[in-house]
């Protein structure tokens, strides 16, 4: 479970990019997050990958409060959060098996467990055919699949997600969507920050609306009091 | 740390050197160049040093008596001198054995010519040879013999030593400097490798930390950078210093087998012994120096 109470975060003296917030998200969840440009959304992500400290109010994940989770401790929390981005990172000199591959190897897999594991990813995602491919050859919504299967290979309880869609055309958005519900389905907590109105109304998942750092809506059915 | 981490770690840290190759080759020159004239150095320090051990071994103080002293009052003052801490051994040499070794070494081959002398023409050359245990002390020494009583002069041959001991420690200054400059340089470039290396890597730390790679694991391939570069910036060097200080050995053997005899050098071997350790821990200690420190400048995770 991941809970907020009251946190706030200002990166300077000035109106804080996250002001009071109070979430509860449940495991297995699958959450969307809203709001317009500059709302606070990528902070809540970094916020919850411990990239950042809140200035005031507790996060716990899992039963831990992120505040009292010692540097040394980060990499073994983190390796519970996979996590996806726009702009996808990934590893431009590596193919889509060894960006994959590169996940494991961080945290210290056997070379033996990763050969099973990354070509069941890559049929996962869809891509078992493109595994020596490099990323420029791939279209932007193969990249991201890649991407995502590298958040999932560690098997993480929690997929957090920046814009996933950001960069795809329609068609592409549709597909990782679907994507990552069937990632939800399979048991782990999603959580997809976006600005693709479209796809959260037709979903109708739980919908979290944040506009100058506070959360103005909670929805169980795909409403949403913005509008882009 | 599990094999697969070693291997992974050095298998980066090579990619990073082959990957900023100018930057790793001018590293690995600095430090070939600063090693290599702290192996010269250290060459020159250590053959200076035998030398002087070898003069200081053959130095000795000689002190003749006044003309006509008795027998016993000469005993006496061996004796006094003998009680000195600083004297490591005293030899009499009597009148006739001074003529002696004098008739051996100047009319070697010639002895007829000493047959001319019917009386010792040393007849007041008895003295005694004082060996110290160190030449240091012999100023002082000097001093105090000339103060006995019956005591003619005092002859001293500290100047060869003294002059030794001072061309080494100018000597010692001297590379002091040069290496430290050199030393700082090494560090720089390093520094900047390791530094290039990083930004080149930026986005690939970036994500390595966001899967949950340990700080180790981030670190560590730089670490390995630096040593690589240190270790290589040392072999390099003492492989040609071992294999031109032997052929300077034996050319100067052969070419001045009179000098090779008067002024020993150290063997290879036994200079190498002690050099190559000292150089190599220098060259990676240098390069763990270099690297840690553009680590903790530029890669805060
Ligand atoms: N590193 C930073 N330093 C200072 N201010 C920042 C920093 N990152 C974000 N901000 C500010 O915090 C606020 C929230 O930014 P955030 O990135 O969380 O918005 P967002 O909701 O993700 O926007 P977008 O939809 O455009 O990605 C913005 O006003 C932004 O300018
Ligand atoms: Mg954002």
């Amino acid at each position: 479970m991941i809970k907020l109470e009251h946190v706030s975060k200002s990166y300077s003296a000035g109106i804080p990019a996250l002001n009071d917030v109070n979430l509860e998200i449940e495991d297995g969840e699958f959450v969307f997050i809203v709001g317009s440009s500059g709302s606070g959304k990528s902070t809540l992500i970094k916020l919850l990958l411990k990239e950042l400290e809140p200035t005031e109010g507790s996060i716990v994940i899992n039963g831990k409060n992120l505040r009292k989770i010692r540097r040394r401790h980060i990499p073994k929390f983190r390796r519970n959060i996979g996590v996806v981005f726009q702009d996808f990172r990934l590893l431009k000199d590596r193919n889509v098996y060894e960006n994959i591959a590169f996940a494991q190897k961080v945290i210290g897999q056997p070379t033996k467990n990763i050969k099973k594991k990354v070509p069941a990813m890559l049929s996962m995602v869809g891509l078992a055919a493109k595994y020596r491919s490099y990323p420029k050859e791939l279209s932007g919504g193969e990249q991201q699949r890649v991407a995502i299967a590298r958040a999932l290979v560690n098997e993480p309880s929690i997929l957090l997600a920046d814009e996933p869609t950001g960069n795809l055309d329609s068609n592409n958005a549709w597909d990782i969507m679907k994507l990552l519900e069937e990632i939800h389905e399979h048991g782990t907590t999603v959580i997809v920050v976006t600005h693709n109105l479209d796809i959260v109304k037709v979903m109708k998942k739980r919908v979290i609306t944040i506009q100058k750092g506070v959360v103005v809506s909670d929805s169980k059915q795909g409403d949403s009091s913005y509008e882009d | 740390m599990r094999i697969n981490t070693f291997f992974y770690s050095v298998g980066q840290g090579l990619k990073n050197i082959f990957r900023n190759g100018m930057f790793s080759l001018a590293s690995i020159a600095t430090m070939s160049a600063c090693i290599f004239m702290f192996g010269v150095f250290y060459i020159l320090i250590a053959n200076v040093n035998m030398a002087v051990q070898n003069v200081e071994q053959g130095v000795a103080i000689t002190v003749f008596f006044e003309a006509g002293l008795e027998e016993s009052r000469i005993k006496e003052i061996g004796e006094d001198i003998e009680k000195r801490t600083e004297v490591k051994e005293i030899v009499f040499i009597s009148a006739e054995e001074a003529w002696d070794s004098f008739k051996d070494v100047y009319f070697e081959g010639n002895e007829d010519y000493a047959e001319g002398f019917t009386e010792n023409p040393l007849e007041d050359f008895a003295n005694y040879e004082v060996y110290l245990k160190d030449v240091s002390q012999q100023t002082g020494l000097v001093t105090y013999i000339q103060n006995i009583e019956g005591v003619r002069e005092v002859k001293q041959s500290q100047a060869v030593a003294d002059t030794l001991t001072e061309f080494n420690k100018i000597l010692s200054l001297v590379s002091s400097g040069i290496i430290l400059i050199l030393l700082c340089v090494a560090v720089f470039l390093i520094n900047n490798t390791v530094a290039v290396g990083i930004s080149v890597r930026k986005e690939e730390i970036a994500i390595m930390k966001l899967i949950g790679a340990t700080d180790f694991l981030v670190r560590f391939p730089f670490i390995v950078e630096g040593i690589i570069i240190g270790a290589a910036g040392a072999a390099i060097p003492l492989g040609l210093l071992f294999v031109l200080y032997d052929k300077i050995v034996l050319y100067v053997a052969e070419k001045f087998s009179l000098v090779g005899s008067m002024m020993d050098f150290v063997q290879p071997q036994v200079l190498f012994r002690g050099l190559a350790p000292v150089a190599l821990i220098l060259g990676v200690g240098i390069g763990l120096f270099g690297s840690m420190w553009t680590i903790r400048k530029h890669l805060k995770v």
